[in-house]
């Protein structure tokens, strides 16, 4: 199944410091990080090709000074590109006179800050309220629409509290509920939950799969934190040094790094998380008894105990619940404690 | 060893200037020679007449342009004087109607303790109106209302003006480069330097007075706004820029709003200054309060000064407290639309009601427009007495100490800069300046030096910069040590800092009321009066580069067997010498600035020479003096800022 590409960067270059196109210039387009080294401006993104299909939930992963928040801000246009070509929609986001942009932020994008960047004047409510407010939406239709965003994230009866009296957790999800009123469809995370205490923080990750799965944006997620890559990605793309490493499936990541730098980074990583049933399963479902069905979407770990408290073998799903192979305890085992399936 | 050598060299050539002049029958040596001094000053003066008889701007005269400043300003002024205290009339002089009476005293108070209540709480109230009781029972409603008014006009020109400024600054980038020396400029410039000029464009009253308040009050706004629109977080300005914000509600919607507890320091700061031109503002036309100060103090009426005095302070204090309040503000729950317009609103209800009905109780009872005189107290008389008394009983031990600090501390100094030949004053500047700043920076410094010389203003720079060094020099040794005790223990800390408080509330010509009753005219008194204006930073400072070295540091001694002292010496003093340096450079700028009022009790520096031009309305003289203290300001805080963030680079903090 084809999906459409909804945002694609080509050759995207962001440049700080002084005369960022003459060093691009002069270097022929593409500076080595040698080049860099010799100078005194900073490539925080590198030649970025990217494609972020419709619905899908993108994760850009690297450690913290690697260019993530810049290439989010650059496929935003909140920072301008030195170089590149960027695609929203099929439209040139960069050719986009500002009036057009204004237009497109408004309708199109929503975007979460890792610190929440809520407006310490405006209550919960006026907050979720505010994208609205800013096109000039009547203060009854904003309210109430607000008022249905901050039921979904969970927050009723707070609304007319203001960000100061809320927990980290809380104002994450006023950031949120904002990012989402205007009913975007191109939805930006800039290290939503790296601000959280980890508990709050798996809460939230829940939360966040919980609203996709109601909402199916079309999602950009930043992360340092591989672990939340895995449990969030369709597809992850691993930068370091403004480069982008590899863009892969979490899965393929682990098993095929493309990299030395993408096979340290995912070596710690328990293969059992990220390898799903579906590529481990026996083809073909012979007719026999099971002891249920599993998605072949869930990931060996998740299933094992499952599996391993059944005799009889599961029944494995595709995305359409077409039951297409099978799997045992036997092989999930296998996987847990790394041995090399026969 | 640079400095060494630079001040051995300084020392001789100080103690040997005039026999070597005389040795050589060189007077160039002392005296910058008659012939080459610039005439700068007759031509500034004729500049300002050509602007103000001649100049046309194609449309209009420079002559109609500040008559239209004049009557933008005049008009509301008039009107809130006519509100808080003279009554709306039609007609002139004595056929005056009054159409319409002030508002009552009583409603005055009130609002002010409605105003109070809504910014913090009931204890705040109290305070206000407790203060502005005081005006009214003490005899000094009337001035303090005609105070009031102008603080009211002057107050939102500057915080709107400085705003708007700082808004532009932020969002160019090459407005706040050119502002930034003007601003720098503004703040050092003696605020009488530029009281010449304005009284020769406006006019002998009130209006001449509320330019000057704003251009004094202004800048600080300037600068604040600007930083505090700069310090909005990046990611709340991305957020505006996310949502779609047009760049008209970018600001207003999202960079204002954040940035507004930050605003409202400023606020704050331009009300203080405000209330600090008062009695200075009278000097060209100003009336209420200060007025009152400065012919008592011509007068010499002891009690009066004090009478009056204490009112600025009363009302600084009440203004001061309320508008810090209105910056830490916590915002309250929205009121329920549901209920009647009264029950949301209580508080402006009930001024609204309290002013109605005091008001048009006060057309048929005046002793609700005004209190009865035969209500107020009057304690002029008492302060004098006081005054006598102290001075009798204590003349011998206050002369002591005068005498002691003047033989021990103020001469040697006096002369140590007096002997310092001009030439040499403009190279030592220059290297000792090229030296933290580099050779640019010395240039500049030679230059502006130079400048003073050349003016014919060396020997009363000299004695500026004495001054100077002495009143920061005994404010650094009484200021740091206060400082680093309230930055080590709470309750030393919350003592002084209401002491600094309390002195940084008084508009700064009161203190120079009792310190002159106590040891009459001249430099000790001076001094005495610079160094309780300008100590405030060195304490603050002090204390808040005590109390922000890290915590795990001071562990770290102590776990390593360091004793308090040690502790003290070792660790914390060399960590906060940064903190101690800004100290020291905002400690110089308040003490300039405040030299130049001390010239009122006969010191004979450039701020005499300001006063002098001043009284003789001679522009051109006020506006090179004014820039000669300008200029020692500017060297000074470059210095020490240069200073400040080596220190801090060494130390790896920024
Ligand atoms: N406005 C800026 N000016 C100069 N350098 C910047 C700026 N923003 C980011 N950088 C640099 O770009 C690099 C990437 O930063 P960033 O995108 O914030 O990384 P991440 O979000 O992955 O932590 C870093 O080296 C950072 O110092
Ligand atoms: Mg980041």
């Amino acid at each position: 199944m084809e999906r459409s590409v909804k945002l694609e960067c080509r050759g995207v270059w962001k440049i700080f410091g002084a005369h960022p196109e003459t060093f691009l210039k002069k270097h022929n387009g593409a500076p080595t990080s040698k080049d860099f080294e010799a100078s005194h401006v900073v490539g925080a993104v590198r030649d970025a090709n990217v494609q972020v299909f419709q619905g899908e939930i993108f994760v850009i992963m690297g450690l913290s000074g690697s260019g993530k928040s810049t290439l989010v801000r650059c496929l935003s246009r909140l920072v301008e590109s030195t170089a590149g070509e960027i695609n929203f929609e099929g439209r040139d986001l960069l050719k986009m006179s500002n009036a057009e942009l204004i237009d497109v932020r408004r309708k199109k994008m929503g975007m979460v800050f890792q610190h929440f960047a809520l407006l310490p004047h405006l209550t919960v409510l006026q907050n979720a309220a505010f994208p609205l407010e800013v096109q000039g939406v009547s203060q009854n239709e904003r309210e109430d629409r607000a008022r249905q965003m901050i039921e979904t994230v969970g927050l009723k009866g707070r609304e007319d509290h203001y960000p100061r009296q809320l927990s980290g957790g809380q104002q994450q999800r006023v950031g949120i509920a904002r990012s989402l009123v205007a009913d975007p469809d191109l939805w930006f995370l800039d290290e939503p939950f790296s601000a959280l205490d980890p508990l709050i923080r798996r809460e939230m990750q829940d939360e966040f799969l919980r609203l996709q799965s109601m909402l199916h944006k079309t999602i950009v997620f930043i992360t340092h934190d591989f672990d939340e890559a895995i449990r969030l990605a369709d597809r992850i793309a691993v930068m370091k040094d403004g480069c982008i490493e590899q863009i892969d499936t979490p899965e393929n990541l682990v098993l095929n790094p493309a990299t030395p730098y993408v096979e340290e980074f995912t070596r710690h990583i328990p293969r059992a998380k990220v390898i799903k049933l579906s590529s481990i399963m026996s083809k073909g479902v012979p007719e026999g008894e099971y002891a249920g069905d599993l998605d072949g979407h869930l990931a060996v770990a998740d299933t094992v105990h499952q599996l391993d408290e059944a005799d009889l073998p599961f029944r494995v799903l595709d995305e359409d619940g077409k039951p297409v192979g099978t799997i045992d305890a036997r092989a999930a085992v296998d996987i847990m404690i790394g041995r090399t399936a026969a | 060893m640079f400095w060494l050598g630079l001040f051995a060299i300084t020392w001789g050539l100080s103690q040997f200037s005039f026999a070597i002049y005389k040795a050589l029958d060189a007077r160039w040596i002392v005296r910058f020679p008659k012939k080459y001094e610039l005439p700068l000053d007759s031509w500034i003066s004729s500049a300002m007449t050509w602007l103000v008889e001649d100049a046309h701007f194609g449309l209009f005269t420079f002559r109609d342009l500040t008559r239209f400043i004049a009557a933008v300003i005049e008009l509301p002024y008039q009107f809130v004087r006519s509100l808080l205290i003279d009554g709306f009339s039609v007609g002139q002089g004595q056929q005056a109607i009054e159409v319409a009476p002030s508002i009552s005293w009583i409603a005055i108070i009130g609002t002010m303790a409605v105003i109070a209540l809504y910014a913090r709480n009931a204890g705040l109230a109290m305070l206000a109106a407790l203060c502005f009781a005081y005006l009214a029972i003490f005899g000094q409603w009337e001035s303090a209302m005609v105070t009031l008014a102008s603080v009211l006009i002057a107050v939102p020109i500057g915080v709107t003006g400085g705003l708007l400024l700082g808004i532009l600054s932020y969002r160019h980038p090459w407005v706040e480069k050119a502002l930034r020396p003007i601003l720098d400029l503004m703040q050092t410039v003696p605020v009488f330097a530029y009281l010449v000029p304005i009284l020769f464009l406006f006019g002998f009253g009130p209006v001449s007075a509320l330019v000057a308040t704003v251009i004094y009050a202004m800048p600080p706004m300037v600068r604040i706004a600007t930083v505090a629109l700069q310090s909005v977080p990046e990611e709340v300005k991305e957020a505006g820029r996310m949502v779609g914000c047009k760049p008209h509600q970018q600001m207003w919607k999202v960079m204002v709003p954040t940035a507004l507890p930050s605003l409202m320091v400023g606020v704050n700061q331009v009300i203080m200054l405000t209330l600090n031109m008062v009695i200075i503002a009278s000097m060209i036309g100003a009336g209420g309060l200060g007025y009152d100060v400065l012919t008592s103090l011509r007068r010499l009426d002891i009690g009066g000064g004090i009478e009056a005095g204490l009112a600025i302070v009363v009302m600084a204090i009440a203004l001061d407290r309320v508008s810090q309040a209105f910056a830490i503000r916590r915002v309250r729950p929205r009121p329920d639309p549901a209920q009647p317009i009264y029950q949301r609103h209580p508080l402006i209800s009930t001024s609204v009601a309290l002013i109605v009905i005091s008001t048009l109780l006060g057309i048929y009872l005046p002793g609700f427009r005004l209190l009865p005189e035969s209500l107020t107290i009057t304690t002029g008389s008492i302060w004098t007495a006081m005054m006598e008394w102290i001075n009798v009983t204590f003349f011998d031990f206050f002369e002591a100490i005068k005498t002691f600090f003047l033989t021990t501390l103020l001469l040697p100094v006096k002369r140590f800069f007096s002997g310092i030949p001009w030439a040499w004053g403009v190279i030592v500047v220059g290297l000792a300046a090229g030296r933290v700043g580099g050779w640019k920076f010395g240039l500049m410094s030679a230059a502006m030096t130079l400048f003073i010389a050349a003016n014919g203003l060396w020997a009363k720079a000299m004695i500026t910069v004495y001054l100077v060094s002495v009143s920061v020099l005994i404010a650094s040794a009484i200021g740091i040590p206060l400082g680093i005790w309230a930055g080590q223990s709470n309750r030393a800390n919350s003592v002084i800092g209401a002491m600094i408080d309390t002195l940084q509330t008084l508009p700064s010509f009161v203190y120079l009321i009792p310190v002159v009753m106590l040891f009459r005219v001249g430099d000790f008194s001076a001094m005495i009066a610079v160094v309780l204006y300008a100590l405030a930073p060195a304490v603050r400072y002090a204390a808040h580069g005590i109390r922000s070295i890290d915590q795990e540091l001071i562990e770290a001694g102590k776990v390593s067997g360091c004793t308090e002292r040690q502790i003290l010496l070792r660790i914390k003093l060399p960590l906060a010498a940064p903190s101690l340096l800004l100290g020291l450079n905002q400690t110089i700028m308040l003490a300039l600035s405040m030299l130049v009022i001390t010239a009122l009790v006969g010191t004979r520096d450039l701020g005499q020479e300001v006063y002098i031009a001043l009284t003789k309305a001679n522009t051109g003289q006020g506006i090179i003096a004014g820039l000669s203290v300008a200029f020692i300001a500017i060297i000074a805080d470059r210095i020490v800022a240069a200073l400040a963030r080596n220190s801090q680079e060494k130390l790896g903090v920024k």
